[in-house]
């Protein structure tokens, strides 16, 4: 048996190696054509005029455009699997990977070596043109949302005037994705952890949209590009906090992570939705997770706390791009904190989360923020004031924050009397099994 | 108009790349990863028990309960996108339009919940 395989095992070797080549290949002779024509500035009519066909000549800007902005997440990714792994082991009190090569960075490579010689296993009785898309599907709904990402003052994939709704159609695939893996394995564990997800990454995609329904309200304008631009004066952060935080633990539930890792609570679900998944598929799935967390720490600098901008970030591009690069770190890494110091929630009380607390608190937060910026526009209409630099927003950041202070007591005070209720209600119970147990 | 059409073209080509990016990967381990499937290596794994029974099984009614809340709120939140947006520009009837709005849906939540459709058990 062994030896029947091994030359069919270098063949298939083979082959890899002739397609990895001809597709390096052609990236270099694509790239070595442009910049020998040296015309990076107008890419497309340079080509025309050095005699190319104009459809594909228009077509070669947006291609190296869409891969250039879909490749730097994928490397990002390799960088956080080390990242996340040394930073759990130092909040567990371990030394997390240190061998291969400085610190252990080379071990993400390491591990994608290993993967990449880990036979791909597929369960006798599943669905398998599905059970093969969901993987490329999970990465690729993360990967969507970098397209409108704004990089720079001026790099950025696209500025689609419907950034916001596009985030969130894009990023319901992951859902989709889910849903496909759990049901498409044929796997008890599996479908039961698909079936959560349904309820969760469902239910919290509503908080999460009226959070972020606040910037574009804020910032009258639903564009990435604008909503960042917007916030030259004063970061969002500091006009609706609430919106803030309830868009940040509702991104945490959307990646499913702890506290929301049910999806695939490896105590009992064994890893939900994507046990029967192994070699690269199942690190697909990872490697979706992975960048979604550094995805919607980006999200949070770029709807809350003003993206790109920073001193001289117009003037420095580079610099904008390292200002932004700070801030999704620090969302980041809070994300991790989090996720490495909680304990897991049950089903029930995701649900009560989501459902009886954060959007009711989504709800009445939109709303206050609604009434107070049209209180600060009658104001600052009133007194003349433009909003162009840090002073002139101060009057709009201390109306909106008057909101916020509102809703944070409406919902303290709210909460505090649902819980005596409990407290009331769980009184009795007590009270009454003792009667009868007596 | 160009413009705007090479702004989805971006779009478009970003969705057909964006899933053969990660396919990539996983062709290139299908053709160097060992290949020897077994019966049992194939079997579903339900921790080492033997799988009983169908897998699409019913399932909890529940789920269909907030798929349909999450639904009402879904088709809200597209109708609350242009309000946020034109915000600025509308008077002080848009605030309160859009006030009605969002009471006839926070109304049809609480309705729910006072339908105990809320509780998991």
């Amino acid at each position: 048996m062994e030896s029947r395989s091994t030359p069919n095992q270098f063949l298939r070797l083979g082959i890899t190696l002739v397609i990895l080549a001809v597709i390096g290949g052609g990236l270099i002779a694509l790239l070595n054509g442009i910049t020998g024509q040296a015309c990076l500035n107008n890419l497309s009519s340079c080509l025309t005029n050095n005699g190319w066909n104009p459809g594909i000549a228009g077509f070669v800007p947006i291609l190296l455009g869409v891969l250039g902005v879909a490749t730097f997440p994928l490397l990002v990714t390799i960088l956080l699997i080390w990242v996340e792994r040394k930073f759990a082991a130092r909040i567990q009190d371990r030394i997390g990977p240190n061998r291969v090569g400085p610190f252990g960075l080379i071990q993400p490579l390491a591990d994608v070596l290993k993967l990449l010689t880990k036979e791909d296993i597929t369960p006798t009785g599943a669905d398998k043109p599905i059970y093969n898309l969901a993987p490329p599907f999970m990465v690729a709904s993360v990967l969507l949302i970098w397209a409108v990402v704004p990089f720079t003052p001026y790099h950025y994939g696209v500025d689609l005037e419907i950034g916001a709704i596009y985030f969130v159609a894009v990023a319901s695939i992951a859902t989709l994705a889910v849903i496909m893996g759990g049901w498409a394995s044929n796997n008890k564990y599996a479908l039961l952890g698909a079936f959560r997800t349904v309820a969760l990454l469902v239910s919290y995609e509503i908080p999460l949209a009226m959070a972020l329904l606040v910037p574009v309200l804020l910032a009258g304008s639903m564009s990435m590009v604008g909503i960042v631009e917007a916030q030259g004066a004063m970061w969002f952060m500091f006009m609706a906090p609430i919106a803030t935080l309830l868009f940040f633990i509702s991104s945490q539930a959307e990646v499913g992570r702890a506290p929301f890792d049910l999806i695939e609570a490896e105590s009992e679900l064994i890893a939900g939705f994507n046990i029967e998944y192994s070699g690269m598929k199942f690190a697909m799935f990872f490697a979706g997770e992975f960048m979604h967390v550094f995805t919607n720490g980006v999200l949070m600098a770029i709807l809350f706390t003003g993206g790109w901008w920073g001193p001289f970030a117009y003037e420095a591009p580079l610099l904008g791009f390292f200002y932004l690069m700070i801030k999704s770190s620090f969302w980041y890494f809070i994300s991790l904190w989090v996720r490495n110091s909680l304990p897991r929630f049950r089903v029930d009380q995701v649900m009560n989360l989501n459902w009886k607390i954060l959007v009711p608190i989504s709800i009445l937060n939109l709303i206050m923020m609604a009434l107070m910026l049209r209180i600060a526009l009658g104001f600052e209409q009133s007194a003349g004031i433009v909003v162009t630099d840090f002073f002139s927003a101060l009057p709009r950041t201390g109306f909106l924050l008057i909101g916020n202070v509102v809703v944070l007591v409406v919902v303290w005070l709210w909460l505090g009397r649902q819980g005596r209720q409990q407290r009331q209600l769980e009184e009795m119970n007590r009270f009454s099994v003792t009667a009868t147990g007596d | 108009m160009t413009n705007v059409l090479n702004e989805w073209a971006f779009i478009g080509v970003f969705f057909l790349l964006a899933p053969l990016l990660p396919s990539l990967p996983i062709a290139i381990a299908a053709l160097i990863s060992p290949r020897k499937p077994n019966a049992i290596k194939q079997a579903t794994y339900e921790c080492g028990l033997e799988t009983v029974g169908d897998t699409w099984v019913q399932f909890k009614v529940q789920y269909y309960v907030f798929g349909l809340i999450f639904l009402v709120f879904d088709v809200e939140m597209v109708f609350l996108f242009p309000w946020a947006l034109a915000y600025q520009q509308l008077d002080f009837f848009a605030f309160a339009a859009g006030l009605l709005f969002i009471f006839l849906l926070t109304d049809a939540l609480f309705y729910a919940w006072g339908k105990n459709a809320l509780e998991w058990s």
